[in-house]
């Protein structure tokens, strides 16, 4: 055994040169994200979300969204105790800032891998069978691409009962047709290539074409659209939470907001009880939208966002 | 919602029409084209309207318990009363023959009785309709108006800093929830801040005892920050759909060749570039009218505007199943009509569209 001897390539099976070309892929996608200078500061921004969310219970405790063990006075203004004051409950809003965001990006990323499933499964499916099946398939995606999507979504969840998972379900299925026709048009486009044709020739049937040829090759796109969803997904959740259709049991953002008009924090002008949760519910969307688009335009240089 | 930035190619019209192959003859092949092509457009809007018929009725009949609960809001009532109410808003009977007598009447323009209201639903829904109608139409041309003029100047000096300010500041402006930057202008700008008094009413559409002329200047004082909130939330949409929409023409032959005439750089962008920008645009921004109706309702319910809106989330909050069910069929109906009268227009601004 000299592998030392010999350089790694030479004697690599299949599966370490796939592991190979791999990496080599992510380092030139890294390269080429770094370029990027809004990417770089939407990623940066998640990172600080990301890691402010998982060490919530150690900073803030789920008690802080406790009612009876209130450590303020109600609607306190912004102090050296309350940096961003009290609720009308008396609770810290810092901590419930913080506690909120758990639910908001758990529900925004949820429901955007759900919507990006759906979508990129009816896209694959339409974009690989011909006939009546990818006509259907189409026109149902154009009819829900035309649909005002938040009302879909604010039915579904007025019929549902209120839980996390009504809401998640409620954005994943009304907000997947601009993935499909995405996927789609990729799918077609991989498709029309000579290696699928090689494929069928040697016998790869629909599974296979599907989830060793195309699947990979929609997988870029699926990822910035993903990115992009789970921006709009955070929207959408705060807006159903705001409407009052969000779990009236969990703090989010959405729901903050919800209780501090409520409470009517508009007409006496306690402005530190709106300001916060709104401005995090925008600069996590902005992120994503921006990572999103930093990934579209690496991947796709002529899709030209941001040129 | 759906994040509908302007690298979804979602260009229907342009998809279908220029696979067909070019009409070679005389005009009277063009229009039977067109007729053919019109048909096929309101034929699939119809097939659309009748599934958002059939969806809201199905839709509606998920829901978990009795609807009668709802309606008697938690009172103590007698088994009679409830049989009465099942009676009154047909309830008992079987589930197909509700369907057929809901087809039947929606047809008619009876779209059932409110439980909260006890009025007929058509009746609220109409009382609402103008209000929205001014509110929405002049947002959708304002905000149109100014994404498509921001849109065109970013894409013509693009990768310039005022094209990075546009960009940054509409990404912004889309990330932002439009219900939040309502509560914040009613704050600023009504309830008064500091050096700011309170300049514009908190809500509401009117003052009341103002007739004529008076009567159309308070209205638009009351229209002023709803139409500023939604302007600001949805123009940015628009702004990046038309600014790569004319990327994408930036590099063609006719433009070099408008310029090798000696056309000044304005005349060639507003006469050669910006028009072809324009189609897919048109395209895009009916489909996205969607997000715009989300939009209409959150502004009207933070401005309390008596509009279709406001009365979705009244209804939501009870919830009163009929009123909910028939502005559902109205916002979904209104942008479907709105998108086909979009692919109707666009083979007389698109020639090649419709032959």
């Amino acid at each position: 055994m000299t592998t030392e001897a010999t350089p790694p390539a030479a004697k690599a099976g299949p599966r370490a040169l796939a592991r190979q070309r791999r990496r080599d892929s992510a380092v030139r996608f890294w390269k080429r994200y770094r370029t990027h200078r809004a990417g770089l500061l939407g990623l940066a921004a998640l990172a600080l979300f990301a890691l402010v969310a998982l060490t919530a219970p150690l900073t803030v405790g789920s008690d802080v969204s406790s009612v009876t063990g209130a450590p303020g006075s109600p609607m306190e203004p912004p102090s050296g105790e309350f940096p961003l004051g009290t609720d009308r409950f008396g609770r810290d809003l810092l901590g419930l800032l913080v506690w909120g965001s758990r639910v908001s990006l758990l529900v925004g990323l949820l429901a955007a891998v759900l919507s990006v499933a759906i979508g990129a499964l009816v896209g694959i499916t339409a974009g690989h069978f011909h006939g009546a099946y990818a006509t259907v398939m189409m026109r149902i995606t154009d009819w829900f691409l035309v649909m005002p999507t938040l009302v879909l979504a604010i039915a579904l969840a007025t019929v549902m009962s209120r839980s996390l998972g009504t809401i998640v379900l409620a954005i994943g299925v009304t907000s997947w047709p601009t993935t499909a026709r995405l996927v789609r048009a990729q799918t077609l486009a991989v498709e029309a290539r000579p290696y699928i044709e090689r494929a069928k020739a040697l016998g790869g049937g629909h599974w296979h074409i599907m989830s060793r040829h195309v699947l990979p090759n929609v997988m870029p796109l699926v990822l910035a659209q993903t990115t992009l969803m789970i921006s709009s997904s955070v929207l959408a959740e705060a807006t159903l939470a705001f409407l009052g259709l969000g779990d009236p049991t969990l703090v989010s953002w959405g729901g903050l907001l919800q209780d501090a008009r409520e409470a009517g924090a508009v007409s006496s002008g306690d402005w530190w009880y709106l300001v916060p949760p709104g401005i995090a519910i925008a600069l996590v969307a902005l992120a994503f939208t921006l990572c999103g688009r930093a990934v579209e335009s690496v991947l796709n240089p002529r899709l030209g966002v941001a040129r | 919602m759906t994040a509908d930035l302007p690298s979804a190619p979602v260009d229907k019209a342009g998809g279908t029409a220029l696979a067909g192959p070019p009409a070679p003859g005389p005009q009277a092949r063009t229009s039977t084209a067109y007729l053919r092509y019109i048909a096929g457009k309101v034929g699939g809007a119809a097939v659309s309207l009748l599934a958002v018929l059939v969806t809201s009725f199905f839709l509606f009949r998920l829901i978990p318990g009795d609807p009668v609960k709802y309606m008697t809001g938690g009172r103590q009532v007698s088994a009679e009363q409830l049989a009465a109410y099942r009676r009154e808003f047909g309830l008992d009977l079987p589930l197909w023959q509700q369907f057929t007598d809901y087809c039947g009447k929606a047809l008619t323009g009876d779209l059932g009785t409110s439980y909260q209201f006890r009025a007929p639903v058509i009746d609220k829904i109409a009382e609402a309709l103008p209000n929205t109608l001014v509110l929405t139409g002049t947002a959708f041309v304002l905000y149109t108006a100014l994404g498509v003029f921001l849109g065109t100047r970013s894409a013509w000096r693009h990768g310039r800093l005022g094209d990075r300010l546009n960009t940054g500041l509409a990404l912004t402006l889309y990330s932002i929830p439009s219900f939040w930057l309502g509560l914040l202008l009613i704050i600023v700008f009504s309830v008064g801040m500091g050096p700011v008094p309170g300049l514009f009413p908190t809500g509401g559409m009117e003052s009341g005892g103002e007739e004529g002329f008076a009567y159309v200047i308070d209205v638009a004082h009351h229209l002023m920050l709803p139409v500023i909130t939604l302007v600001a939330v949805e123009y940015g949409q628009t702004l990046l759909v038309s600014r790569s929409a004319l990327l994408d023409e930036m590099g063609s032959d006719y433009l070099t060749t408008a310029r090798a005439k000696g056309l000044r750089d304005d005349l060639v962008r507003r006469r050669h570039a910006v028009p072809n920008a324009m189609l897919p645009t048109v395209t895009l921004v009916f489909v996205n009218l969607g997000r715009t109706v989300a939009g209409v309702i959150l502004v009207e319910t933070v401005f309390s505007w008596p509009g279709l809106g406001g009365l979705f989330y009244q209804a939501l909050s009870v919830p009163d199943l009929p009123l909910v069910q028939g502005l559902f069929f109205v916002f979904a109906s209104a942008v479907i009509v709105m998108n086909t009268l979009a692919d109707l227009i666009y083979p007389l601004l698109d020639p090649r569209v419709g032959r």
